[in-house]
Formats: C-alpha cells, sequence, structure tokens
C-alpha cells in the first residue's frame, strides 16, 4: 500500500476530484495549507506598499492506495494540475510507502480496508 | 406670523428631505455589505471597491450633467442657488442623487466576480450621466419621450422608483450579464446550474436589514414634504406600508423556499425582504397596510421563481440576484398600483415599463458592446480563478494566515 501526498493549486482541486472520481478513486482527504517553493510568494498592495507574502495558499490531498493504482493516479493528478503546459506552483507529488491501514467501524486491516 | 410660518415650513420639508436622503446613501452600505456576503471571499475586496467607487461616480456625474438632463438645473448646478419654492433646491439635487447611486448599485451585484473593474467604471460614468437621467427626465421629469409621447398622459405612476430607478438598474445588469457571460464553474459541461456560495452571510444579512431600513427614505422621502396635516400622514403612511412590504416579501420567499427546496433558506428570506421591498416602491401611498403585505408577499414569491428560473433555465448568472429582485419585482411593482389606485391604468403602467425597459437595456447592451470591443470587459480566466481581489486590487479582503 502507498500512500500519495499532494500538495496543488487551490483553484485545480475541483478538476483533481472530478478526474478521481472517474478513475474509482474513493477517498481523499484534504487540507488547506501554506507553503513556498521555487514560486517564492507573489507580492500583494496594501496602502500603497508593495509586500511579499511569502506562504501561498495551497491545498493538500492524502490518497491511501493499493501500489499497483500509483501510477495512475499520479498521471491523472498531473494531467488535471497541469493547465496550459504547467507553471512555478503547480505544485508537487510525494509517494510513500503505507504500513498499515484500520477501518475503525469493522477493525478490518490491509488493503480492504482502504 | 404668517411668514414665519412659512419659513418653518420651509425648513421642516428641507430638513425632511436631507435627512431622507441620508438614509437612501445609507443603502450603498447596504448594497456593498448585500454583494460583499454573496461572492466569493476571493472577490470581495473588488466588490467592495466597486461599491465605493460607483457611488462617487454616480455623485459625481449627475452633479457635472445627469441632474441638468433630468431636471434641468444647468450643468455643474449653476442654476441651484440653494433657495426653491417650498423646499431648498440644494436638498432637492442631494434627493435625488442619491437615487442615482442606487440605481448604478443595483448592477454591479449582478456582474460580480467576473468584470474588469475600470470598464464597470466606464459604464457608471455613461449610465450616471445620460442613460438614467433621459429616462428620468421621461417620468419623474415629465418630458416627452424623444419629443414622440409623454408618459404623463397616459396616466403612468412611479411614486419612488420601481420602474424608474430598480428596473431600470435591472436592465442595464440584465444586458451587461449577457454580454460578459456567466462566471468560470457556473455551469457544468452538461449545461447543470452548479451554485457558487457566497461567504459571508451575516454580511449579507446586515446588508438587507440596511437596504431595509435606507428605503424608508427611499419611499418616505419620495412623498416630498413633512410640514402639513397631509403630508405627515402621507409619510407615515408610507413608511408602514414599505415595512409591511417587506415583511410579506420575507415571509412568502421563506414559505416558498421551505415547501419548494425543504429548507429555510436565508438567502431566498433576503432576496425576498428586497423584493416586497421593491414591489411596494411603485405606490407605497394608497394601498392599506394588508394590501401592501400581500404586494409584497407577491413580490416574494416572484422572486423565488425568477432566481431559479434565470438561473436554471435561461443560464443568466446573477449572484445576487438584482435582476430578480430589482427587474422582475420591478415590473410587478408597477403593475400593482392600479390595483389600489384609481387614477392609474394598467396600460399607463405598462407603456411606461415599456419605455424605461427597452431604453436602458438597448443603450446599455450597445455600451457594454463597445466597451468590450474598447477595453474589454471580462477578467481573464487566469485572473478569474485567483479571484479579483488580487488580480485587480493586490490585496485579499481576509488575510488569514498572517505571519506578521
Amino acid at each position: 500500500m502507498k500512500m500519495i501526498m499532494a500538495v496543488i493549486q487551490p483553484k485545480r482541486l475541483d478538476s483533481v476530484r472530478q478526474a478521481l472520481a472517474e478513475i474509482d478513486i474513493t477517498g481523499v482527504t484534504v487540507t488547506e495549507v501554506k507553503g513556498f517553493g521555487r514560486q517564492k510568494g507573489h507580492t500583494e498592495l496594501y496602502r500603497g506598499a508593495e509586500f511579499v507574502v511569502d506562504f501561498l495558499p495551497k491545498v493538500k490531498i492524502e490518497i491511501a492506495l493499493e501500489a499497483e493504482k500509483v501510477d495512475k493516479v499520479i498521471d491523472t493528478i498531473v494531467e488535471a494540475c497541469k493547465v496550459n503546459g504547467g507553471k512555478i506552483g503547480d505544485g508537487k507529488i510525494f509517494i510513500t510507502n503505507l504500513e498499515q491501514v484500520v477501518r475503525i467501524r469493522t477493525g478490518e486491516t490491509g488493503s480492504v480496508a482502504l | 406670523m404668517e411668514i414665519q410660518i412659512l419659513e418653518l415650513q420651509y425648513a421642516i420639508d428641507t430638513f425632511y428631505f436631507l435627512v431622507m436622503g441620508a438614509l437612501v446613501m445609507w443603502m450603498a452600505a447596504g448594497f456593498s455589505m448585500l454583494e460583499a456576503g454573496l461572492v466569493r471571499s476571493k472577490n470581495t475586496a473588488e466588490i467592495l471597491t466597486k461599491n465605493i467607487g460607483l457611488f462617487a461616480i454616480a455623485c459625481t456625474m449627475y452633479m457635472v450633467y445627469g441632474y441638468d438632463l433630468m431636471y434641468g438645473g444647468g450643468v455643474l448646478l449653476e442654476g441651484i442657488s440653494g433657495e426653491g419654492e417650498t423646499y431648498s433646491n440644494a436638498s432637492d439635487f442631494y434627493f435625488q442623487v442619491v437615487f442615482v447611486a442606487t440605481a448604478m448599485s443595483i448592477v454591479s451585484g449582478a456582474v460580480a466576480e467576473r468584470m474588469k473593474l475600470f470598464s464597470f467604471f466606464a459604464f457608471a460614468v455613461i449610465f450616471t450621466t445620460v442613460i438614467y437621467p433621459l429616462e428620468g427626465s421621461w417620468t419623474w421629469g415629465g418630458s416627452d419621450v424623444f419629443g414622440i409621447y409623454n408618459l404623463g398622459d397616459f396616466g403612468f405612476y412611479d411614486f419612488a422608483g420601481s420602474g424608474i430607478v430598480h428596473m431600470a438598474g435591472a436592465a442595464a445588469a440584465l444586458a451587461g450579464v449577457i454580454i460578459l457571460g456567466p462566471r468560470k464553474g457556473k455551469y457544468d459541461s452538461d449545461g447543470n446550474s452548479l451554485p457558487l456560495v457566497g461567504a459571508n452571510l451575516p454580511l449579507a444579512t446586515l446588508g438587507t436589514f440596511i437596504l431595509w431600513m435606507g428605503w424608508f427614505g427611499f419611499n418616505g422621502g419620495s412623498v416630498l414634504a413633512m410640514a402639513s396635516k397631509e403630508s405627515a400622514d402621507a409619510v407615515a403612511m408610507v413608511f408602514v406600508n414599505t415595512n409591511a412590504a417587506a415583511a410579506g416579501g420575507v415571509i412568502a420567499a421563506l414559505a416558498l423556499a421551505k415547501v419548494w427546496f425543504g429548507k429555510a433558506d436565508l438567502t431566498m428570506a433576503l432576496n425576498g425582504a428586497l423584493a416586497g421591498l421593491v414591489a411596494i416602491t411603485a405606490g407605497p401611498d394608497t394601498p392599506s397596510a394588508l394590501v401592501a403585505t400581500l404586494i409584497g408577499a407577491v413580490g416574494g414569491l416572484i422572486v423565488v421563481a425568477s432566481i431559479v428560473c434565470f438561473d436554471r433555465e435561461l443560464k443568466i448568472d446573477d449572484p445576487v440576484g438584482a435582476i430578480s429582485v430589482h427587474g422582475v419585482v420591478g415590473l410587478w411593482g408597477l403593475l400593482a398600483v392600479p390595483l389600489t389606485n384609481s387614477d392609474v391604468s394598467f396600460g399607463g403602467q405598462l407603456v411606461g415599463a415599456i419605455t424605461i425597459f427597452v431604453w436602458v437595456f438597448v443603450t446599455s447592451l450597445l455600451l457594454w458592446i463597445g466597451l468590450k470591443a474598447l477595453m474589454g470587459i471580462r477578467v481573464s480566466d487566469e485572473e478569474e480563478e485567483d479571484g479579483v481581489d488580487i488580480t485587480e486590487c493586490g490585496l485579499e479582503a481576509y488575510p488569514e494566515f498572517v505571519t506578521k
């Protein structure tokens, strides 16, 4: 089992959710987060003064899934988030091993609990 | 002694006019809060900028030329010395100018979240200088419509502006929305309407209450006098009916929403209050309080059906429901006057409504098309996704993650 964690632009969340539903991904956890990478924030204007906002709003998606689905999901997320050829700030995807999953209601463990 | 009484009368009428005008000015705050509450948070600062900007443009352009076109009085108010017959004529200008701003405010909500700020301001300049004042000159100003016919001959009656102010604003808004198109993400690929939920319902509710309060100035002030027994009685009745109609609108809209959608829909209740107010504005002087409640209630029913129809059937994306509240219900308000006022005919009301709508809609449509060709009226897809707060105003209305 694998855990996919993707940090993406908030405005792409809707199309990512739709695209994932189309490939039968049934569960996603979403968190509003702030951060910066190479995009390095943006400038805003307040009372005539420009200032840099270092931490930009992003959305973090977490998906636990069987290892064989990982490639498909990665392709789907990339495609949904890379609009107009892609831009700095589109985000990143991190993949880690997932040791165990437990469904609280039934106590099932492993891939049946996914 | 008699002169002193006349002067006192003059002073009271002028004072009344000014205070009522200030109440109408306060409606600008109501529109700002209502619209700020019903847009998404990424578009809040822009809609607020739009509201205060359009108010200032309306005040300035109406002073420069609009008032002269509507009532005479000279470019830049040259003809206004301050002294009038029964009240100061400067107070008359003041009372009229805040009405123009109200009409213009109606447009801003309908085109929210996707229009370029300065294209909107350019529209506001022409609307408040020519489009509204000319239509006002045919109605309250008493002039002939392009020298062809006079609405007074048809017995057209619009007490405080269901048609002249509200439907006119909605006609301009409708033209704008047609040229502008719906917000991104409003309709899916099958054409189903998706809700883009307003960010702050407490603000929207506050805005509605502010508008309700301001409306006492809008309708009450339109009696144009206070310093006699007759006018004091008339003012009191107008206040009572204005309040009654708003209450009727809320009850009807809330009840219909509960039956139709299964839930007590707050934003429909808010729109119901405004619909009740718009409905009674054409004739708050003649109905009894009960009839006023019913006129408002019908407005409340119409507005819920109209919003759903525009949104789902006609695919006209109006984020705050302005076209339904002010346009469709404004027409109902005009047509409801003959029910309680025997001097007014349906035919005359219809001729007036058509005259106002056609003029405002067609000129606005041409103006929006012209602006689109000249400077563009819509922000880019990417700017719309990021929100016009950042792209037009360079800031966020709710900076929630502050590190210093």
